[in-house]
């Protein structure tokens, strides 16, 4: 076997310290791949990855088509306007058609929370979770655990803020989860609206941390992650307007330097420059966003090589 | 195709020892003039590149040597195999990939592959492979410190410390000072 015990990613809930670190540790070997005049390797030859993505998205959809290609692995993507979901098939019902196509991995984005894991009860194919609803966004918190490594040596014992729309965000609870395992503590920062109940829980106990404004969770933090207002929520009873929010929650020059001074500024993107993060601090020298797009591509590749490879274990 | 997991080595006996540090070392040696006397002139500086891991601390140590001899100072790289096995999925008991670093572009280079242990030669096999993504050689050769035979590809080295007989059951080992062991060649057997 591949050491990895795991069919499926459904979320980073299900992996253990170990296991996290094994992907990251896999996920630098590939980064080394992107770098090549040649960028591919015959690993994945003859295995077929389906991005199956009902909900929009371009960057994770694209980097998970690039990691499959980079180790010749066939892609093919469906997108929720092209498929027959429009048409009123069941998600059950459209994997189950994908599944008898001999997929190796189905890689799925779906706006309900549970999506990946109901697929990954029905389907032989290994499933990868990339994103179901406010639930989980487990490749996004590998790459940002990957990102954090390599700028810091570490996630043990670091103090990483995380900023925004905490209620709805996927990649808050992923990364939740994988910074605590990790053994970094996590400030979560956002409106009280925008919050959501039991997130202490999912640490380790005196791991998370909530706090309601910016400024005291800044300070002496290796780590800033803001997180995007999304704007299909504005306006509505939990989010009254963009210029209060920035006013209160953006990421400033100023408020930056309440951090400690080598801290480091990340975002999932899309970022909405001038109102979760001032364009000065987005373009600044201590904003690694772009290097988390590259980490992604790596870490991908770790987990497609991973769950393709898995079924093919030895045969004695 | 069926895999060829490697033994633990609790299974494995020591039969006899091949080389001792000092035949090892004479072994090399050896190994780098054949290099120097073997490859034409506009192959030079060569270019050595270690198969992972033996083969890379090998390839490091056939430098030093080459440049002691007086040759110009060969360039150095080292390739990693692992993604490009042909049983990459059966018998990897964890995925262990390393770097593959090859500093300086390979075009138009004669590259020498050097291995620990010659066996099916799919090693090789893959190794070139690497090669291939990386650039267009010159000429591609093959020094390796221990041939033990049983080819199952049309792969042949250049440059051959020692040449082995050996069974199925056996398997050669190559312990070297830079993995923290006394320097030395054994051929093993697995445990009836």
């Amino acid at each position: 076997m591949t050491g990895f015990a795991h069919r499926h990613l459904l979320g980073m809930e299900s992996l253990n310290a170990a296991e996290i670190a094994m992907l990251l540790d896999l996920g630098d070997r590939f980064l080394e791949i992107n770098e090549r005049p040649i960028k591919k390797v015959p690993t994945l030859r003859g295995k077929t990855v389906i991005n199956l993505f009902l909900e929009p998205s371009t960057r994770t959809r694209t980097s998970f088509e690039i990691a499959a290609k980079r180790l010749s692995a066939d892609s093919v993507n469906i997108s929720g306007s092209a498929s027959s979901t429009v048409k009123g098939e069941t998600l059950l019902d459209t994997a189950r058609n994908l599944d008898a196509m001999a997929p190796d991995v189905v890689v799925v984005r779906h706006a309900q929370a549970g999506a990946a894991e109901m697929l990954a009860s029905r389907l032989r194919a290994g499933v990868v979770n990339a994103g179901d609803g406010a639930h989980e966004h487990p490749t996004q918190a590998l790459l940002d655990c990957s990102t954090i490594r390599a700028h810091k040596g570490r996630l043990d014992g670091l103090d990483v803020v995380i900023c925004g729309d905490i209620r709805h965000s996927r990649v808050a609870r992923s990364n939740i989860w994988a910074f605590t395992k990790m053994g970094a503590r996590v400030r979560i920062v956002a409106p009280r609206t925008l919050l959501a109940p039991g997130l202490e829980a999912m640490g380790t106990p005196g791991s998370v941390s909530i706090h309601e404004r910016l400024e005291p969770a800044l300070e002496g933090a290796d780590v800033i992650m803001m997180l995007r207002i999304q704007k299909e929520r504005i306006g509505g009873a939990l989010f009254p307007n963009t210029r209060e929010y920035s006013r209160y929650f953006g990421l400033n020059p100023r408020r930056l330097a309440l951090a400690k001074p080598d801290a480091i500024v990340m975002h999932p993107g899309p970022i909405n420059r001038g109102i979760e993060i001032d364009p000065a601090v987005a373009d600044g020298p201590r904003a690694v966003i772009l290097d988390q797009v590259a980490r992604g591509v790596a870490v991908r590749m770790a987990v497609l090589y991973l769950l393709a490879g898995g079924d093919a274990g030895p045969s004695e | 195709m069926t895999p060829r997991l490697p033994p633990p080595d609790s299974d494995l006996l020591e039969r006899r020892e091949i080389l001792d540090a000092a035949g090892l070392g004479r072994t090399l040696r050896r190994m780098a003039l054949e290099l120097t006397e073997r490859i034409p002139q506009e192959g030079r500086p060569l270019y050595l590149v270690g198969v992972r891991t033996g083969g890379a601390y090998l390839a490091q140590r056939l430098c030093g040597l080459l440049a002691e001899a007086g040759e110009p100072r060969p360039l150095l790289g080292a390739v990693d195999i692992s993604l490009y096995r042909d049983d990459v999925f059966r018998g990897l008991p964890k995925p262990e990939i390393g770097p593959t670093e090859l500093p300086e572009p390979i075009d138009g280079r004669t590259v020498v592959l050097v291995d620990d242990v010659l066996f099916t030669g799919r090693t090789i096999r893959a190794a070139m492979d690497v090669l291939a993504d990386y650039g267009r050689p010159r000429a591609v050769k093959l020094a390796a410190l221990v041939d033990r035979g049983r080819r199952e590809l049309p792969i042949q080295p250049d440059v051959v410390g020692v040449v082995v007989e050996t069974t199925a059951s056996e398997s050669v080992r190559v312990m070297l000072s830079e993995r923290g062991e006394g320097d030395r060649v054994v051929l093993r057997e697995r445990r009836a």
